[in-house]
């Protein structure tokens, strides 16, 4: 269908796909983005349903005058003659459209920056602010707030209000994660239509009537299931704050890194926002191949063990302070002359796919057996995965685990146990808690582990390496449903506590003489070209969403 | 002199007429239904067939009937948009949530004579291929409420509702759905959600056009309680002879709600466009004139939300002459014939037919004042201009009418009115800004009066300052 926005003609497709993704008639915002005409909107977002109350989006317009023989009516030059859209009261005065609930129709010209259109946000613009607390010095929002911005854009300097604001709420306890100020709500909609529509939950409405409407939850306090957060994130002003983050910090001064959440098997894109190595919010990134725009509130709050005070920082050798250099010297004599099979390698499905990739290479050496273990717990409808490993698929297609987590570790206590296995390596797991316990180990010429946290199996360590999280590392982790996604460093790992793959390449290469994985792009790179599932793959050509890889 | 024409109201001031089913039908009810059940098919010129139904809802567009609830869109046309195709049912709902202020006719229906309503629901059912029906009334009519329920209780005992009516096979069940007192569910896509449990607030209009998207996301027709009471006048007349009542393109008889400075308020049926305002307000078979030593100074003319009208205006109207030709003809506001189109091209409406006539003792500031503060309690808030407009302006003119105006203010709050105005989701935009656009309009002086006297005292230091406390609501916090 051919439209003209703001006097460019273009062709756009007559449907397009509404939030649910069923496709529909094109709108005339859908067709202005085809221009690479953003028009400013609060209450509509690609993801929800369309509310047209803001009343921000509109738009004058005008569609091809029809003569009486229902054939258009055209100018001098054989251009057809437009018919600008007005007020069927008031001719002189045009009337607007809502451009995200407007279908297009052919030959419809969108006046996105013309005067009329112009005066209408201002004017709406001027309404959303009369009654709004102007307290941007103190909000959570600002830096990243669709007023201030619009205001900027589309807004006027001063207002003729000269009544007494309305006042409002504030500082409403919604739920355990959120704190609503009512005075700075636009009454969009989007935090009500995302809690019915998208988390199933019909917890938010409105209350009272007009100018003194106010969102309010079913029972204050009792707003709380596992996707409130999502709401922060919607809210295009500071009304809805996080319990979390607000009063933390000025978003502007926050580094934002793309990366993927840990908590469970689906991996939401994540943005990791910190400062200064500290990382003080996460929030999803859309991606439509695995968590759209959203997230859990559990995932999203699960970053605050990166920053724990117990973190290992230390390389400990027999229980002394050592060095890397030292520890990987050690270790790599010790697997290298290590009889085949006496090796066996517990690694985790938390660890990044590069780095499970060099271990399936030192087993392979060693003729290890190796395994991983199983973290079930409770998934829901939408994005919780059952699953709470981030890369159970990046183990099996690495082949460091089978389709059936902890299906060696009974032969591996056995091993121990017989002393078969006489030395025991451990990535990221507390195996005292699998089966494998204290009395078990003490049995071992060596229990080489390499974790974050401390744990019961990390005290027993002869050689205990403290990794990165994955905040502080790159690399790669498979979802459930195969897509695999990169993730950057948005933060340094505390102490002498080192990205595993960066020891690991060390060691394969001191064990079995293989090199080339210095960078993780080779790393990655070399992966693909080994791992059947990955074949074709290069780390510069996946993109900030990932990809599917076969599973 | 013209006199009323009582066709609506033919019984129900009658003495002794009371609402019951058996006075209803002692005086004719349920003919014009067996009437409508009786139709037969009806042959067109291209070969084609009008089933029955086809044939009374064809009728309905010929006889011109509009709608009596304020828009006066022609009902066959809102009928003919009825997606029938769509494999779902199709509901029926009469809109009887007369709210706007002013207006009081449709209670007069409902309280003394429910069963013509109920009369032409069933009708319309009928010819509409409606199974399920709702009469959707106020939450302050709970007498109204009661006789509905009583009256549709009575009709399906006789046999008029429920399966099979009057053995022609055809089910109708229709139920009574009270409101919770809000103006807005007067809007009828306001209304719908309301039904449906929701909230009220208006749909934005596409994608949701009720006669596709209404109830439950089904076909639905939202009438007036008068405008399907005019249904079972067109079966019992026909469509020729309906067309004859009132004027052309304004057809049949509207119930007129009168208040104000007017002697004899009250409610008049008339054939539209046969009275004049002029005749409404002092002809002694209708208003009977304003009170004694007063002059008229304005009347709203079509409910609290139409554009005022100033005593003295002349407005150039097109007038067919004998020739057929067209000319502009001036004519003097009272004698605006009282219909539809002369009130729409005098640049307001008839609406709901209610006509509220001031005279030299009111205030235009107060009196505007008064109906802004009904605009902002009653604006449901959902779209910016409205929600934020409709209470600026009532703040603006309670500062006004109490003696914290400013000169400038007749300027401010037409402008806050104009920004309003078409940017709405529902027409209750323009409800609240109508009113301040044309008394402003037509009373400038007054506004930049009152507002320059009270910047003369303020100067002097004289006055408090005055907030607007709008009357209490129970969800005001």
């Amino acid at each position: 269908m051919t439209v003209k926005v703001n006097g460019k003609t273009l062709q756009v497709p007559k449907t397009m796909p509404d939030w649910q993704g069923k496709p529909q008639p094109t709108t005339m915002l859908q067709a202005a983005r085809f221009a690479g005409v953003d028009i400013p909107h609060y209450c509509y977002h690609d993801k929800l349903p369309v509310a047209g109350n803001c009343r921000m989006c509109l738009v004058e317009f005008g569609t091809p005058m029809m003569g009486p023989d229902r054939k258009p009516v055209l100018n001098e030059d054989g251009s057809p003659k437009i018919a600008k859209s007005v007020l069927p009261y008031e001719p002189g005065t045009s009337r607007g459209a809502i451009a995200c609930a407007s279908p297009i129709s052919p030959g419809m010209e969108i006046y996105a920056d013309s005067p009329a259109t112009k005066q209408m946000r201002e004017a709406v613009l001027e309404s959303l602010l009369i009654n709004h607390p102007l307290d941007c010095p103190i909000c959570d929002q600002a830096g990243e707030c669709k007023l201030q911005e619009y205001s900027v854009q589309h807004g006027q300097a001063g207002s003729k209000f000269v009544e007494a604001k309305v006042h409002k709420p504030k500082e409403v306890d919604l739920g355990p994660r959120i704190v609503l100020d009512d005075e700075r709500c636009v009454l969009c909609t989007r935090c009500i239509r995302f809690t019915k529509d998208i988390a199933g939950d019909d917890a938010l409405g409105i209350v009272n009537r007009g100018s003194y409407n106010t969102i309010a939850a079913w029972q204050e306090g009792k707003f709380d299931n596992n996707y409130t957060l999502n709401t922060v994130d919607l809210c295009p002003v500071g009304a809805l704050t996080s319990k979390d983050f607000r009063f933390k910090m000025r978003v502007w001064f926050l580094k934002e890194t793309k990366s993927v959440c840990t908590s469970c098997g689906t991996g939401c894109s994540i943005t990791i926002g910190s400062r200064e190595g500290v990382i003080h919010r996460y929030e999803p990134r859309e991606n439509d191949a695995v968590n759209g725009p959203w997230m859990c509130d559990e995932g999203r709050l699960n970053y605050k063990w990166v920053g724990r005070a117990d973190r290992l920082k230390d390389v400990l050798v027999r229980g002394q302070k050592s060095d890397w250099s030292t520890a990987t010297r050690e270790i790599s004599a010790k697997l290298a002359s290590a009889p085949a099979g006496s090796v066996a390698i517990i690694a985790s499905a938390r660890q990044t796919t590069e780095e499970l990739f060099l271990l399936k290479k030192l087993a392979t050496k060693l003729g290890a057996l190796t395994d991983s273990i199983a973290r079930e717990g409770e998934g829901d409808k939408l994005l919780v995965n059952a699953d709470k490993n981030p890369n159970s698929n990046g183990a099996r297609l690495t082949g460091i685990a089978f389709t059936e987590f902890g299906f060696n570790l009974p032969k591996i206590a056995d091993g121990i146990a017989n002393g078969t296995i006489r030395t025991l390596v451990v990535f990221g797991e507390d195996v005292t808690k699998h089966g494998l316990g204290a009395d078990l180990l003490a049995k071992l010429d060596a229990l080489i582990v390499c974790d974050i946290l401390p744990n019961a199996t990390t005290a027993l360590a002869t050689h205990l390496l403290p990794g990165a999280a994955h905040a502080e590392k790159r690399g790669t982790f498979v979802n459930v449903k195969g897509r695999l996604q990169k993730f950057m460093k948005a933060v340094e790992a505390p102490g002498d506590a080192r990205a595993e793959w960066e020891f690991l390449h060390e060691l394969v290469f001191n064990v079995t003489g293989q090199n080339g994985f210095v960078s993780i792009e080779g790393l990655f790179n070399q992966m693909a070209k080994e791992v059947p599932a990955f074949a074709g793959l290069e780390w510069a050509k996946v993109g900030d969403t990932g990809v599917n890889v076969p599973i | 002199m013209p006199e009323q024409y009582k066709l609506i109201l033919k019984h129900a001031d009658e003495p002794g007429y009371t609402p019951d089913l058996g006075c209803y039908l002692r005086h004719g009810g349920y003919e014009a239904l067996k009437k409508a059940f009786a139709t037969s098919p009806r042959a067109l010129a291209d070969g084609k067939s009008l089933s029955p139904q086809e044939v009374v809802r064809d009728d309905v567009k010929a006889s011109g009937l509009r709608g009596r609830g304020g828009a006066g869109f022609s009902a066959g046309l809102k009928w003919s948009f009825v997606d029938r195709r769509s494999g779902k049912p199709i509901y029926l709902i009469c809109n009887a949530d007369e709210s706007e202020p002013g207006t009081f006719k449709d209670r007069q229906i409902m309280h003394k004579d429910p069963h013509q309503l109920i009369e032409g629901m069933i009708i319309s059912c009928w010819a509409n291929d409606v199974k399920l029906a709702y009469i959707y009334i106020r939450g302050e009519m709970p007498h109204g409420a009661k006789l509905l329920e009583q009256a549709l209780a009575e009709a399906r005992n006789a046999g008029f509702l429920g399966k099979n009516i009057l053995g022609t096979g055809y089910n109708l069940e229709i139920y009574v759905h009270r409101g919770a007192g809000a103006y807005i569910c007067g809007e009828e896509t306001g209304l719908i959600e309301s039904l449906e449990g929701k909230r009220a607030y208006p749909r934005i209009k596409p994608p949701y056009f009720p006669a596709v998207l209404g109830l439950y996301m089904c076909p639905t027709i939202v009438n007036n309680v008068e405008t399907l009471c005019h249904v079972k006048h067109i079966v019992t007349m026909g469509a020729g002879e309906y067309a004859k009542l009132g004027t052309p393109n304004n057809t049949g008889t509207r119930i007129v709600s009168l208040s104000g400075d007017v002697k004899q308020p009250g409610y008049y049926e008339i054939e539209v466009g046969k009275v004049t305002l002029g005749q409404l307000i002092n002809d002694a078979n209708f208003g009977g004139g304003l009170k004694p030593g007063r002059s008229l100074k304005a009347v709203i003319p079509g409910g609290s939300s139409s554009k005022v009208l100033k005593a003295g205006e002349v407005f150039k109207l097109n007038r067919k002459g004998a020739d057929g030709q067209m000319t502009k003809v001036d004519v003097p506001m009272l004698d605006l014939p009282y219909d539809f189109d002369s009130l729409q091209a005098a640049g307001t409406m008839s609406g709901s037919s209610a006509i509220i006539v001031l005279d030299d003792s009111r205030s235009m500031v107060e009196t505007l004042a008064n109906l802004a503060e009904f605009y902002a309690h009653e604006s449901c808030g959902q779209c910016t201009p409205c929600r934020e407009g409709a209470l600026w302006l009532a703040k603006g003119l309670h500062r006004l009418s109490h003696g914290e105006g400013r000169k400038a203010d007749a300027e401010y709050l037409s402008h806050i009115a104009q920004n309003i105005q078409g940017r709405t989701i529902c027409a209750f935009g323009e409800a609240a800004a109508w009113p301040v656009l044309s008394f402003i309009k037509k009373f400038k002086d007054e506004f930049e009066a009152q507002g320059a006297a009270d910047e003369a005292a303020h100067a002097k230091g004289a006055g408090p300052s005055h907030e607007l406390k709008l009357a209490a609501s129970p969800n005001q916090h």
